[in-house]
């Protein structure tokens, strides 16, 4: 594997640039109600109903936090095997905006909830760690809608005031695929964990992406642009591409970056600057006075750590070591939890290693051919584990269990009786066999004289006359023993 | 320091309140003798001081996890200058 | 029928329970009053007749269990009352109506009473003297060129001429106790967290609390008593039992430790402050409390700290006033012009220098030099608390500076008018409370009201304190009505 070699670099007429990728991910919290108001979170309301007189900040109204979501953001950070920091401090982010009702967004600037921890990403040329700067807790804004009506905007504050946990990485990737690896790891763990369901669709996870680039070799880091709220991974490798290279074009050209916000256009694959200079956005942050210090109590933590769910690196480790299994297929066994899980329930009752080929290999294409999650596979892990089952114990051949396979995802049927109804039981009763064998020699007499004469190569040729009179199934073993005897 | 004309007119911007040009200029006056009134704090050491970040000597009172608002969209449109039957209406917004 | 005017709360409310009088009589008399001094320009906008209706339906249903059994109450247009317009003083919020009703509000009505209307008070409560409400200034009973004092002028006026038989107000940096001192009433700011904040329009939300405004002490314990309570609706808001102010208050102050704090003695306060402080030190002498000198070395620094921090945070909380979701909205060819338009029109001078003052002291690269520095400040003027409450159980001051002022004279230079508060400022700085008393009048017959500082949560000692000082000083209003 190790020969595999990193080499995402963007070559310019000049040099050769190493691309800096940053991520700022933003999570939403499965809670019922949100970060500072009891009004609920579900996704696809009527527009404003989901909204309080808090979200909607009507005078007088004041936030008060959600416990659920504190113990939340702590179970993520322990999970990216963050620091979890006792005292931590809400500030008011101000800027005006439409669907920012406040006019300013409570989050944690110097005193986050979670400190540095980090991830790790099994990439082709090795294993990488990104380094977690922080998580902080922050309020979602809500909506504005653009394309309803030629003059005005409609603002629906539904997701005003929805808890997200703002996840942010140190500059540490390098190529979009890192980016890639980045994401569905994080997605995974705050899945295994439970706190986000990582749905990238319904907003519920998104990324802001800070690139800039650098001449290989180069020690410092170069002026960054932001790219907001690309919401699909398949986008942001796309604008992380097109970024670099506008960048090191400019660079290259003698020109400098600016430091600046900039959208990714979908549709002319590009990114363009979103804030004008004189704009220029000064956030103003300070101390919520509407709220006190969170101080977190240190058996809440301990109590949190106690109950984590083994986590997808725990998890790869033991199947590696308990289950024999190659670095490369515990990575994708772990790779969400629910596979896991489908994985943990076949191999139950059945071989391991086996188990291991008929899901990653004839599982997942089925699933990839028709779009499929594990969770809607078409073959439940009970069905395939008795198919497995049948293959050990030598009642169905390998080639047989395919067929069987097919037939299994009509509609998740149970293989055994699928081998009953079409009599597809192995054939393992040597006298039986011995008398199809006997019928194949006596049939190609001269073929049987080559073999003798040196031509063992032949052997192959008999088996497959034998399999093809018994319809593929005799038992291949068998068929082996007894053919070399008779051939002798 | 002193706040000129060119600072009023970038802290109105921040603050989203359009002024005359005629009131920048008086504006320039109250606000630099109301900076100079509190620069009076320079005068005080406080570099062994920590910060006061709340009168209260308490921790944040966490609420449960429950839904007990929502659903009431009259009210919250209610007051609203410009509103349809679902939404706020703002003039149109350019990213 | 009776003047209920001259009549205290505590005297209104024990006639009712008595049923010497109904709460109709009671009510119909302070509208009558209200309707005649129109003048003043307390209020802003009147319940009169859904008061009538509450007090014809509190006569029916008996129920005499509330501290304040059947007494109309106008209060501050700070706090939101549902269904009724709410306007904070501004114009960004002429049209306002809430449909909810403030924690402290509904905490007055449970007790028994109910809205008599909405009294005037400086745009968003910024201000000394009612000069900053869009809906004009408010006049003092004592005289029609004066200032009732802010920001709850409106509250003090209507209070002082006999409009509502007692009223609530809110206090940032003094806006309970100078006008309670510039009008000859009963003041007082609760501890921090003591009050919900809840439904009340924010100014700055480190520094806000609302408290009684009255006539007498006794009528003071009885509001805070009813006022007062843990709120789960607020953060800040403490949950400790609250006491029985009321039957508690006595003027038995004897062995009480008083601190004088030799700070409070500023250049050129007029010899009539001085004196009135005096006086007062000899009340509680008399009232067998023993008198110390202490020091608050940092006081002189609170009033600069303040006008970073309060500045800082009203800049943020009043960010949504932006004419999207209810008040007053410009027109504007985009977003940002709308927003721009609406708050320049909405907003009033004061208001703007405050939000644009806040603006600058929390932008970037100004942030460490003036934000954490005041906050530095609060930390040292609280420790300076903290330290003299080891040795005195209240301290004793003047209220304000001079007594009330006349209109116009210190509008034109807003730092003249911020050094009013010089004296109430620190006590918001670090969440004590603190009460005005009026103890005497000055050369022109104003009245002049002492400030009693009490540690956190210890409201009694200061109502207790005060009881005693009014008892001795025997303060009666001397003013001549003159806006009949």
């Amino acid at each position: 594997m190790s020969e595999v070699k990193f080499d995402f670099f963007i070559s310019g007429e000049k040099n050769k640039w190493e691309v800096i990728i940053g991520l700022e991910v933003h999570a939403q919290i499965l809670s019922k109600s949100k970060l500072f108001s009891s009004s609920p979170t579900k996704f696809g309301a009527e527009p404003n109903t989901q909204v309080s007189l808090v979200d909607s900040a009507f005078p007088g109204m004041l936030p008060v936090i959600n416990q659920f979501c504190i113990e939340q953001s702590v179970k993520t950070g322990l999970g990216l095997k963050a620091k979890i920091n006792l005292n931590s401090v809400f500030d008011r982010k101000n800027y005006f905006y439409a669907d920012l009702p406040q006019g300013y967004q409570i989050s944690q600037y110097k005193n986050p909830i979670v400190g540095e921890g980090e991830v790790i990403l099994d990439m082709p040329y090795g294993t990488k760690r990104v380094g977690i700067e922080r998580l902080h807790l922050e309020q979602d804004a809500g909506k504005s809608i653009h394309d309803m009506d030629p003059e005005n905007s409609f603002v629906d504050l539904n997701r005003s005031g929805v808890a997200l946990m703002e996840i942010v990485s140190k500059p540490d990737l390098r190529s979009p695929e890192e980016v890639n690896s980045y994401i569905k790891k994080l997605r995974s763990i705050m899945r295994y964990l439970g706190t986000c369901d990582g749905n990238m669709q319904e907003g519920s996870l998104r990324a802001d992406v800070n690139v800039s680039v650098r001449k290989v070799g180069d020690k410092k880091l170069g002026t960054r642009c932001e790219i907001k709220n690309v919401n699909s991974i398949k986008f942001m490798q796309m604008a992380i591409e097109y970024e670099a290279k506008r960048q090191v074009n400019l660079l290259e050209s003698g020109k400098i970056i600016d430091q600046e916000t900039r959208l990714f256009d979908t549709k002319k694959n590009s990114t363009r600057s979103m804030r004008s200079k004189e704009d220029a956005h000064d956030y103003r942050y300070f101390p919520d006075p509407d709220l006190l210090p969170l101080q977190l109590d240190k058996d809440l933590v301990e109590k949190i750590k106690k109950e984590l769910p083994e986590l997808p690196d725990q998890k790869k480790e033991r199947f590696i070591k308990d289950h024999n299994l190659s670095s490369y297929e515990a990575n994708i066994l772990v790779s969400e939890k629910e596979i896991s899980e489908y994985y943990e329930e076949v191999i139950k009752e059945c071989d391991k290693k086996l188990a291991t080929n008929w899901i990653t290999v004839e599982l997942f294409a089925v699933l990839n051919k028709k779009n499929l999650t594990i969770l809607q596979s078409p073959i439940s892990a009970k069905n395939l584990s008795s198919l497995i089952k049948m293959i050990t114990s030598g009642k169905i051949s390998g080639k047989i269990a395919k067929d069987v396979f097919e037939k299994m995802q009509l509609g998740d049927k149970d293989p055994k009786e699928i081998v009953e109804k079409e009599g597809l039981l192995q054939q393992s009763d040597p006298k039986e066999l011995e008398k199809i064998i006997l019928a194949v020699i006596s049939k190609n007499q001269d073929k049987v004289e080559q073999y003798k004469s040196g031509k063992v190569k032949l052997f192959g040729y008999f088996v497959g006359e034998v399999m093809k009179v018994s319809k593929g199934k005799a038992n291949p073993q068998l068929v082996n023993e007894i053919l070399k005897k008779k051939l002798l | 320091m002193s706040i000129d004309k060119d600072t009023v007119k970038h802290i109105s911007k921040l603050a989203r309140i359009s002024l005359e040009d005629k009131n920048v200029e008086s504006l320039a006056k109250d606000l630099t003798s109301i900076l100079k009134f509190i620069e009076k704090l320079n005068n005080l050491n406080t570099d062994k001081t920590t910060p006061l970040t709340s009168i209260i000597n308490a921790s944040l009172k966490p609420r449960k996890d429950e839904v007990k608002d929502g659903k009431i969209r009259d009210q919250i449109l209610k007051n609203s200058p410009e509103k349809n039957d679902e939404f706020f209406v703002v003039p149109k917004v350019i990213e | 029928m009776s003047n209920f005017s001259e009549f205290t709360l505590t005297k209104i409310v024990a006639g009712i329970k008595k049923k010497e009088f109904t709460s109709v009589e009671v009510t119909n008399s302070f509208i009558q009053k209200s309707k005649n001094s129109k003048k003043l320009n307390t209020y802003i906008t009147e319940c009169f007749e859904q008061a009538i209706k509450s007090a014809k339906n509190f006569d029916e249903k008996k129920d005499f269990n509330g501290l304040l059994s059947g007494v109309p109450l106008a209060v501050k247009d700070l706090f939101c009352t549902k269904n009724v317009k709410t306007t904070a003083g501004s114009k960004i919020l002429h049209n306002f109506i809430p449909t909810y009703e403030s924690t402290v509000t509904k905490n007055l009505w449970s007790q028994g009473a109910f809205l008599l209307g909405k009294l005037n008070c400086d745009e968003f409560a910024m201000g000394s003297s009612n000069e900053t409400s869009f809906f004009g200034n408010v006049k003092n009973p004592y005289g029609e060129k004066l200032v009732p004092g802010g920001s709850s002028g409106g509250s003090a006026s209507a209070l002082a001429a006999g409009l509502t038989p007692a009223t609530i107000g809110t206090d940032t940096g003094g806006s309970i106790r100078q006008p309670a001192s510039f009008t000859g009433t009963v003041g007082l700011k609760p501890t921090y967290g003591r009050c919900s904040r809840w439904g009340i329009v924010a100014f700055a939300s480190s520094l806000d609390q609302a408290g009684p405004m009255t006539n007498t002490v006794e009528d003071c314990a009885l509001l805070l008593q009813a006022m007062s309570g843990y709120d789960s609706k607020d953060s800040t808001s403490i949950d400790k039992k609250v006491g029985n102010y009321s039957s508690d208050l006595t003027e038995k102050v004897k062995g009480l430790k008083i601190g004088i704090p030799k700070e409070y003695r500023v250049e050129n306060m007029p010899k009539e402050i001085d004196d009135l402080w005096k006086k007062g030190i000899n009340f509680l002498k008399d009232a067998g409390a023993l008198v110390k000198d202490i020091s608050l070395p940092h006081t002189t620094y609170a009033l600069p700290a303040y006008y970073i921090v309060a500045p800082a945070e009203a800049s943020s909380n009043l960010a949504r006033y932006d004419g999207v979701k209810y008040g007053h909205r410009a027109k504007g060819k985009n977003l940002i012009e709308m927003y721009e338009n609406t708050r320049s029109e909405g907003f009033g001078d004061e208001v703007k220098r405050r939000i644009l003052i806040g603006t600058y002291v929390l932008s970037s690269g100004y942030y460490d030099a003036y934000y954490l520095k005041a906050q530095k400040v609060r930390q040292l003027i609280k420790s300076d608390f903290d330290k003299a409450f080891g040795n005195v159980d209240a301290i004793l001051t003047p209220s304000t500076p001079s007594s009330a002022f006349k209109i116009g004279e210190k509008s034109d230079d807003p730092v003249s008018m911020y050094l009013n508060d010089i004296f109430t400022v620190p006590v918001n700085l670090s969440g004590l409370p603190a009460i005005s008393v009026p103890t005497g009048y000055d050369k022109n017959n104003l009245p002049l009201g002492l400030q009693l500082i009490g540690k956190a949560f210890d409201e009694q000692t200061i109502l207790n304190l005060s009881y005693a000082i009014q008892k001795r000083a025997n303060f009666i209003n001397n003013f001549k009505i003159w806006w009949n």
